[in-house]
């Protein structure tokens, strides 16, 4: 059948929707169904609020429409339909010495969920956001297909980048890759016994890939502890362990009460040791180590979760501290936490990186938690910085022009690519993102 | 070795996970079937992913006027030749209640056509003493029901031509693994209703490569539909007729 009729959820599992969704298997079924009207179109659905629900409407799944269709190795460019999981572009050209350029935290990213969002990666202070490596793409609009490019079409091509799938269907894309050494991670890992330090090395390390794993519920003179990991590729050979475990169940409400997550940090921290270690990694488990176990979003239990990701200006890093020193206070974050330095890159109108530093915790979907992510969304806007639409489920739409300076300029673009509204998506309408004030 | 995979039906998502998979390991690949845009693209794909040769074949189970150039095609690769079919229609009962000379495609789609051409094929695996014939049957096969039996008559046809084929080329050094699976998450079951245990079409193409390997006769996939259909066709029929599943 063309529809199915579906219940379904982004990762977080909070917000929900109801509604009919196709998953073409061929461009021209895909093709005959947006004849019909524009649709908004969905990937892996790994962000974790509403960016790809349409409760009470229609969608198209794109992740059957997932094959790479050409690659030149003089340019390193890789033509590929736009359902392709990043991952499996990763373990089909690490091997040749290739690697998409900019990878988020899980391989089954698709493109089209990549662009849509602007992801960055663990380089994001080197190589920018993923679409800064776009070549071109192509993207079914209301007057049709249109091959858009940063040079030609350049509004059409920012309002896209990070556009939430605003503009159009994108159908493939064209990436530039980056060449790589291998496909095995050389990956050494530091304490950081506070913030400061934490800080000092992000500002200091010259890695090619770079991420902090910080303890969210440390306190004190502990607040910011965590692990450093910097990372460059590598050859040689690394049995690729493809054991992949499945979350069966939604967990009881007290894995993750905040005395296990305390004790689970600890361990977790002092599992490095105090001087430091390298170790030789697969790719894959460096970019993605969540990846291996499935459905690791059911251990929040049946109630969900949310991430709160902001980024704030460099100079503004003593204020995060202080943001962080409210979530610990709080014990009610879970042990996901990361702190990162971003470079300046990124691509669109909505994109979310800025230069400075962005901190990402998770946390179990409670009244307390959900008071607090607010709290935070406020705190970041007044220092100004953002807050990531590929994370959010709670902000408040008067607070977005301010975070997105550049937000009117996208919703000209996207009046003209949709003028009939027909992509917009729960978090387009939770967010007034497309109604001009 | 040099191994080619000639794919019938290369359209279906398990068949498209099924020549991903042995194109990862180096075979060619035919990709045959009526779409050729989609089966372009696939062949790109497979390239990309290690395959030695891959490229879109014209294969319609119903105009058997186009099998001698496939086969002849087939004969032009050096080496071990292999085929799998993923052929197969399933309308809707009801349409062919309303129709009932729908059941002519429905069997020539999932059971003669496929079989004319393995039978075109099967003298040149003979010849070169060896090579694997993956047939996707299905569960439908083993019990007519209310529900889908025209469909599951010409499976259930198919399935009993793979056992004698398997019989055949047993004898040069060839094998037949006759695969039946339940449910798959691909074209033909999106949206139907009363889904159960859906397996991915990636889950079933690793099941199919084991089973050559290990050169299974008949599986199923995934493996508890064994045990689901062991029941089903030990219902006494004073019983199953009055059934409803
Ligand atoms: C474990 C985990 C780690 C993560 N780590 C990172 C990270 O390190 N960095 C980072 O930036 N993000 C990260 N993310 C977020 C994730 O990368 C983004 O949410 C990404 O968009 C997910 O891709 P998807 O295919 O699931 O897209 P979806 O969530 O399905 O969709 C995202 C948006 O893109 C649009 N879209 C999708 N496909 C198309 C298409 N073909 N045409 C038009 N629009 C389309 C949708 O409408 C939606 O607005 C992480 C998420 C998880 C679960
Ligand atoms: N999905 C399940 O739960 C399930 C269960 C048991 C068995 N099966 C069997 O598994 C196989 C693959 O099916 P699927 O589920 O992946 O569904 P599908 O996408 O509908 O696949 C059917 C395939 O058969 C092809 N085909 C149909 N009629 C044809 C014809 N006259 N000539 C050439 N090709 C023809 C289709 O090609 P076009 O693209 O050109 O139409 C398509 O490639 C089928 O044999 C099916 O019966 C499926």
């Amino acid at each position: 059948m063309l529809w199915k009729s579906a219940d379904y959820s982004g990762w977080g599992r909070v917000l929900q929707a109801k509604g009919e969704i196709a998953r073409p298997e061929r461009q021209a079924a895909l093709a005959a169904l947006l004849d019909e009207g524009l649709l908004p179109a969905m990937g892996m659905r790994r962000s974790y609020g509403d960016a790809a629900l349409n409760d009470g409407g229609r969608a198209v799944d794109m992740t059957r429409l997932d094959r790479m269709l050409g690659f030149d190795p003089g340019t390193g460019i890789l033509d590929v339909e736009a359902g392709a999981r990043i991952g499996e572009i990763a373990a089909a050209f690490g091997p040749k010495g290739w690697l998409p350029a900019v990878m988020p935290g899980t391989g089954f990213a698709t493109v089209g969920g990549c662009i849509g969002q602007d992801v960055h990666g663990k380089n994001h202070h080197h190589a920018g956001s993923f679409c800064e490596h776009v070549v071109s793409l192509t993207l079914r609009t209301a007057k049709g297909v249109v091959e858009v490019t940063p040079e030609k079409t350049p509004a059409l091509f920012c309002a896209t980048a990070g556009g939430l799938g605003q503009t159009g269907v994108i159908l493939s894309a064209r990436l530039r890759l980056l060449p790589c050494k291998g496909d095995v991670m050389v990956v050494t890992e530091r304490r950081m016994a506070d913030w400061e330090k934490f800080i000092a090395h992000l500002d200091t390390s010259r890695a090619t890939y770079t991420v902090g794993w910080i303890d969210a519920t440390a306190k004190g003179a502990a607040l910011g502890r965590g692990v450093l990991e910097e990372g460059e590729t590598g050859s040689g050979l690394m049995p690729q362990r493809i054991k992949r475990r499945k979350v069966p169940l939604d967990a009881p409400n007290f894995a993750l009460s905040s005395p296990i997550v305390r004790l689970f940090n600890g361990a977790y921290y002092r599992r490095v040791p105090e001087k430091g270690r390298t170790v030789v990694r697969p790719i894959s488990d460096f970019f993605f180590p969540l990846d291996k176990i499935h459905d690791w979003n059911r251990l929040y239990g049946k109630r969900g979760f949310h991430q709160f990701q902001c980024v704030v200006p460099l100079d503004q890093a003593p204020a995060l501290r202080e943001m962080l020193g409210e979530i610990a206070g709080s014990g009610l974050a879970s042990p996901l936490a990361v702190l990162k330095r971003m470079g300046p890159g990124r691509a669109g109108y909505l994109s979310f990186p800025m230069e400075g530093y962005t901190l990402a915790v998770d946390f179990p979907n409670r009244a307390a938690a959900r008071e607090l992510i607010k709290h935070m969304q406020a705190r970041a806007a007044e220092v100004g910085g953002r807050i990531y639409f590929a994370k959010d489920s709670l902000a408040r739409a008067e607070e977005i022009p301010a975070m997105y300076p550049e937000l009117d300029l996208w919703r000209k673009e996207v009046a003209k690519a949709d003028p009939e509204g027909r992509l917009a998506t729960d978090l387009v309408r939770r967010l007034k993102l497309r109604v001009a004030k | 070795m040099n191994r080619t995979w000639i794919i019938l039906g290369a359209t279906s998502s398990m068949a498209r996970a099924f020549a991903r998979a042995v194109s990862q390991e180096g075979a060619g690949v035919l990709l045959a079937g009526r779409d050729r845009t989609d089966l372009a693209a696939l062949a790109a794909d497979c390239q990309l992913r290690g395959a030695r040769v891959a490229e879109a074949v014209d294969f319609d189970a119903r105009q058997p006027d186009g099998f001698a150039a496939l086969v002849a095609r087939m004969e032009a690769e050096e080496g071990e030749l292999n085929a799998a079919v993923f052929v197969g229609s399933m309308p809707e009962q009801a349409a062919i209640d309303a129709d009932p000379s729908l059941i002519d495609g429905t069997v020539t789609d999932s059971f003669t056509g496929p079989a004319r051409f393995l039978q075109m094929l099967a003298p040149l695996m003979e010849a070169r003493g060896g090579g694997t014939v993956v047939g996707v049957a299905s569960v439908a096969g083993d019990r007519g029901r209310l529900g889908n039996y025209v469909y599951g008559a010409a499976k259930a046809g198919f399935a009993t031509y793979l056992s004698g084929l398997r019989n055949r080329l047993t004898r040069a050094g060839g094998h037949v693994v006759t695969v039946k699976p339940g449910f798959v998450d691909t074209a033909m079951t999106w949206g139907l209703p009363g889904m159960f245990l859906v397996a991915s079409p990636e889950k079933v193409a690793e099941d199919i490569q084991k089973a050559v390997r290990k050169k299974r006769n008949v599986i199923y996939t995934p493996f508890f539909w064994r045990y689901i259909m062991l029941i089903i066709i030990h219902v006494p029929e004073f019983i199953f007729k009055k059934m409803k599943i």
